[in-house]
């Protein structure tokens, strides 16, 4: 936007923050995700495990929107109660890795040198195993579950978070707020945690977004192929796979848990992008 | 001679990391319930045969032994014996890896033929129509999970259209690639979102570039700007994204191949870890690890001749 000489005299409205469509409906998206989540039992219309032998496989009609499964089941609650665990997973899988990541990555983009060069060898030995192929591979040692996928997760995730607050404390370290500190004869915990990281945490906060997302998908995914959370769980990579053997003759039962995916995933994209879009803003 | 010493400090620099991807390998395996040698056998092991697998890998011996045992016999090709289809790991992995590499391979060029174009189309005018249709359809096809997709193609242009084969991977080359379309395009969606948004980003950095003002005031033809100055440019950082990017293809494989019957490696990773068939589990995963750290030295040899500057 350019600013006309004549305009300046009103700086409060030239400078005052446009809120991005993209940060509105990436919150409208959470919101609703997070209240199906909380409280699935007050929109779903059936039980999702209520068996119904009268209604085996109906296509969706106004009784079931989203029709029903195999046994009968109506999807929109299933679907519904899926928020739960799905949002769960974007959570739990993500946090440890975010903290752990953030706290490591602060402290080897401060020290530098051979903490760094340590530090750098992990990160490329761990991007070389393909992600879902090491988290399959520790998972077939831990045994199928939620839990189990968390920590393979966990042991992974962190170094992404590690690599990205290390390379901002790099450039925040050089800084003369920075100098100041060390002159004023603070220790170095204090420097890098009052000081750098909340100047630091931006990339780690936008990436975590995006991660949630991807957790979900990997949640899913694992659920698909039967190694994440167990039926008769309500996970939509679980729905799928239950729907997967009827999608010809039933495509109800597998599509609309993966349109569930789609739009908690958009969700996170959009609040990802909307909140990198104000932060880079307010810089 | 400065790409050629790259090179050898690259290769190098792959020491440290394939010793990493063995002593994972081989943590993992000792963190199972039970000793190895039971493991590898199967429930129904003799003594004689436990007393002999225990003998052949060290494992009466001191951890450091046994790891130096495991990577004598990893280096010479030997990973153990599959316990539910009773044959050679090594070979087993033979048959199987190329299937996932060509499903790879066709999932990569299938993506760049979907990036490039669209990521031109995009950033000639940023925020315009194109630019909005293409980055949101894309965004929407990043949160789609890479099974949902292969079922969807599946029923519509498989058992719906019947256009192409409902799974399995036929005998000849060419049904091969045939067979693998399909997969690979399921395959190539996620992977070209995200090229087309780094290409993007990176063209409108280049378009505003110095040299391509000097090359259009010097009167070349606009197709020739694009692809001798803009394009190749544009493409040092999506290279690196690419080579960062095949792992998560690899991983997409053993998904894409689950939901396709497709009998390649990703699959047998699958097969493996429902028959607790640890030694096979155990090899794949040290192959795959291998093939991506491969294919890192790869694309950071291309980025170093497409731009000189890295090798220095």
């Amino acid at each position: 936007m350019s600013v006309v000489a004549g305009e300046t005299a009103r700086p409060a409205k030239t400078r005052r923050r446009k809120v991005s469509l993209t940060l509105v409906a990436g919150c409208i998206i959470l919101a609703a995700s997070l209240f199906l989540a909380f409280f699935p039992s007050l929109v779903a219309p059936y039980d999702p495990d209520a068996f119904d032998y009268n209604a085996l496989l109906q296509a969706p009609t106004w009784a079931h929107p989203f029709g029903t499964d195999n046994y009968g089941r109506d999807m929109l609650s299933r679907v519904i109660h899926a928020y739960t665990i799905d949002m769960q997973i974007a959570f739990f899988a993500t946090i440890v890795p975010v903290i752990v990541g953030t706290f490591v990555g602060a402290i080897v983009g401060y020290l530098g040198g051979v903490t760094e060069a340590i530090f750098g060898r992990i990160v490329d030995a761990i991007v070389t195993f393909p992600f879902l192929v090491l988290v399959i591979a520790i998972v077939s040692v831990l045994g199928p579950g939620l839990v189990n996928m968390y920590i393979a997760v966990g042991i992974i995730d962190w170094v992404f978070y590690g690599r990205l607050t290390a390379s901002e404390i790099k450039v925040q370290k050089r800084l003369d707020y920075a100098d100041a500190g060390r002159v004023m004869g603070y220790k170095p915990m204090r420097i890098i945690f009052r000081h750098l990281l909340p100047n630091a945490y931006t990339p780690s906060l936008v990436y975590w977004m995006t991660d949630m997302a991807l957790a979900i998908l990997l949640g899913s995914s694992l659920g698909y192929l039967g190694l994440g959370a167990q039926p008769p769980a309500a996970e939509w990579g679980v729905l799928i796979a239950d729907g997967k053997n009827f999608m010809t003759t039933a495509w109800w039962i597998s599509v609309f848990p993966g349109i569930a995916i789609v739009i908690t995933g958009l969700g996170f994209s959009l609040l990802g992008d909307g909140v990198a879009d104000l932060l880079r803003t307010k810089r | 001679m400065s790409l050629l010493s790259f090179v050898f400090r690259r290769v190098l620099q792959m020491i440290p990391t394939i010793i990493f991807i063995l002593v994972v390998t081989f943590v993992l395996v000792r963190l199972l319930p039970g000793d190895p040698a039971s493991t590898m056998l199967g429930e129904r092991a003799r003594a004689a045969d436990v007393a002999r697998i225990n003998d052949q890998l060290g494992l009466n011996r001191s951890i450091m032994v046994q790891f130096f045992y495991f990577v004598r016999n990893v280096v010479t090709g030997n990973l153990g014996t599959s316990i539910s289809l009773r044959v050679p790991v090594a070979g087993l992995i033979a048959d199987r890896l190329p299937v996932t590499m060509l499903l790879t391979l066709m999932a990569a060029l299938i993506a760049l033929v979907f990036a490039v174009p669209l990521a031109f189309l995009a950033a000639i005018k940023p925020r315009g129509t194109a630019d909005t249709v293409v980055r949101g359809a894309f965004q929407v096809g990043l949160s789609m999970p890479v099974f949902y997709v292969g079922l969807v193609l599946l029923i519509v242009f498989a058992a719906g259209l019947r256009w192409f084969p409902v799974g399995g991977y036929g005998d000849t080359f060419v049904q091969h690639l045939y067979h693998l379309f399909l997969p690979a395009v399921t395959l190539a969606l996620s992977l070209s979102a995200v090229l087309m948004r780094n290409l993007r980003a990176a063209i409108i950095g280049v378009i505003g570039a110095e040299y391509v003002d000097f090359a259009r005031a010097k009167g070349l033809k606009s197709r020739l700007i694009m692809t001798r100055h803009v394009l190749r440019n544009a493409l040092i950082s999506t290279v690196t994204l690419f080579g960062l990017q095949i792992g998560v293809l690899l991983s997409g494989a053993v998904i894409t191949e689950t939901v396709f019957a497709i009998p390649g490696a990703g699959r047998l990773m699958i097969d493996s870890i429902y028959g607790r068939d640890y030694p096979v589990i155990q090899g794949l995963t040290i192959a795959l690890a291998v093939v991506v750290s491969l294919i890192f030295l790869a694309t950071d040899i291309v980025q170093a001749w497409l731009d000189p500057r890295v090798a220095r």
